[in-house]
């Protein structure tokens, strides 16, 4: 594989640290990681879900997790799909106000209720609800509930996507794209810990 | 044709978390065995994974669905260097245990007694929570692991020197990382797109 180890570029790895010596024991974890953000970000069939839209997904997720480096790389390959500027402004100024501290919500009612946290819902708020649309308006309400409180999901939340133009398969790619980010996104914060912290 | 989720309000859901193993059901049309095409075949990885639900209903994306499967695999099953199978799963389980995913969970509990022989510290995290104490070792890889599952993340250097004092090598706190970081990918589907039983 010729082009960048995305990982290793947003933990600021290079090829020869001793953290990517480290990962390159593990050649399939690191191919694998790798072909999964291809295949979500540079696919050429992109189905149900427009680049665009999981650009800019994946640019509001990374600002939910306050990762400004991760927020610039996606927000890069967004402006490669030409959006409006009002729409990059908005999902910008929407993932700042999402910001929360997860994961909290509720449990099925029972013992483990005792532990249930309370959190906010979020939903695109004025006036970036006509500038972002009615199919990426509920993708990044479900996103935000996805990164910060997932045991709060239920099919109620899959029938809002499906309402708002959402396919079956596109909510599984949409599903998959953000849960991606959670896993390579804790990938990339762990390693730069690790790196921090010295030998 | 309008696509509609599908509900199970016949089922009893587990209202707490359990070793036992439970049923999963998809809220979205998984498609049929039969109708599975020779792409989505191959991106379920292993072929028993048709009679799955779960894995079928994640294969209208098929290659999403086979690189995720990859990764998933190799960062648990391959022990060529690195951590034992034992703490991977513990951090899996950890992970699931704080996100709340009784389902993932189970699964990765179970794994966890069945490597570590240690049945009773593994009930004690499904029972306690990520706040039980299951020995230095083990807390500081429980800690590690949920300090990765916040979100903002708040793993930070005083986690890595917390499992360097435990007795981990880098190599090792990378599984740590690898395993806690994956499970906050399959929790999210697990959760989201069905619900167990």
């Amino acid at each position: 594989m010729t082009d960048p180890d995305i990982i290793d570029t947003l933990a600021g790895l290079a090829p020869s640290s001793p953290l990517a010596l480290i990962r390159n024991r593990k050649p399939v974890t690191r191919e694998q990681s790798q072909a999964s953000y291809r295949v979500l970000f540079e696919t050429v069939e992109p189905g149900d879900v427009t680049l665009q839209e999981r650009f800019a997904v994946a640019t509001f997720v990374a600002g939910l997790h306050a990762q400004d480096e991760i927020v610039d790389f996606y927000a890069d390959g967004l402006a490669r799909t030409n959006p409006p500027e009002a729409f990059v402004a908005a999902l910008l100024a929407q993932a700042t106000l999402g910001r929360a501290s997860g994961p909290y919500g509720a449990y099925p009612r029972g013992r483990l209720s005792a532990e249930d946290v309370a959190g906010p819902i979020f939903r695109v708020t004025e006036p970036h609800p006509g500038v972002l649309g009615a199919r990426l308006n509920a993708a990044l309400a479900h996103a935000h509930m996805l990164v910060f409180h997932p045991r709060d999901a239920g099919a109620t939340a899959l029938q809002e996507l499906l309402d708002a133009g959402w396919t079956n398969t596109g909510i599984v790619t949409l599903s998959q794209l953000v849960a991606f980010l959670a896993f390579q996104i804790r990938t990339v914060a762990g390693l730069r810990a690790l790196a921090v912290a010295g030998t | 044709m309008t696509e509609t989720v599908i509900t199970h309000p016949e089922i009893k859901e587990p209202v707490e978390f359990t070793l036992a193993t439970l049923d999963w059901l998809p809220w979205l049309a998984p498609p049929e065995e039969h109708t599975l095409t020779e792409r989505q075949r191959a991106s379920l990885v292993d072929a028993a994974r048709s009679k799955s639900a779960y894995f079928r209903l994640l294969a209208r994306d098929p290659d999403i669905l086979e690189a995720r499967t990859r990764t998933d695999k190799d960062i648990f099953y391959n022990t060529s260097s690195g951590l034992p199978r034992a703490e991977r799963e513990l951090s899996a389980a950890a992970t699931s245990r704080y996100n709340g995913c009784i389902y993932c969970a189970s699964v990765h509990a179970r794994h966890s007694v069945t490597y570590s022989k240690r049945p009773e510290d593994v009930q004690r995290l499904l029972d306690i929570g990520v706040s039980a104490d299951l020995g230095e070792c083990w807390n500081a890889i429980v800690a590690g692991a949920v300090a990765l599952t916040t979100t903002p993340i708040s793993f930070g250097p005083e986690h890595v020197r917390r499992l360097r004092e435990a007795g981990l090598d880098d190599a090792e706190i990378v599984d740590v990382i690898n395993s806690a970081a994956f499970f906050n990918w399959a929790n999210r589907l697990m959760l989201s797109l069905g619900e167990p039983a």
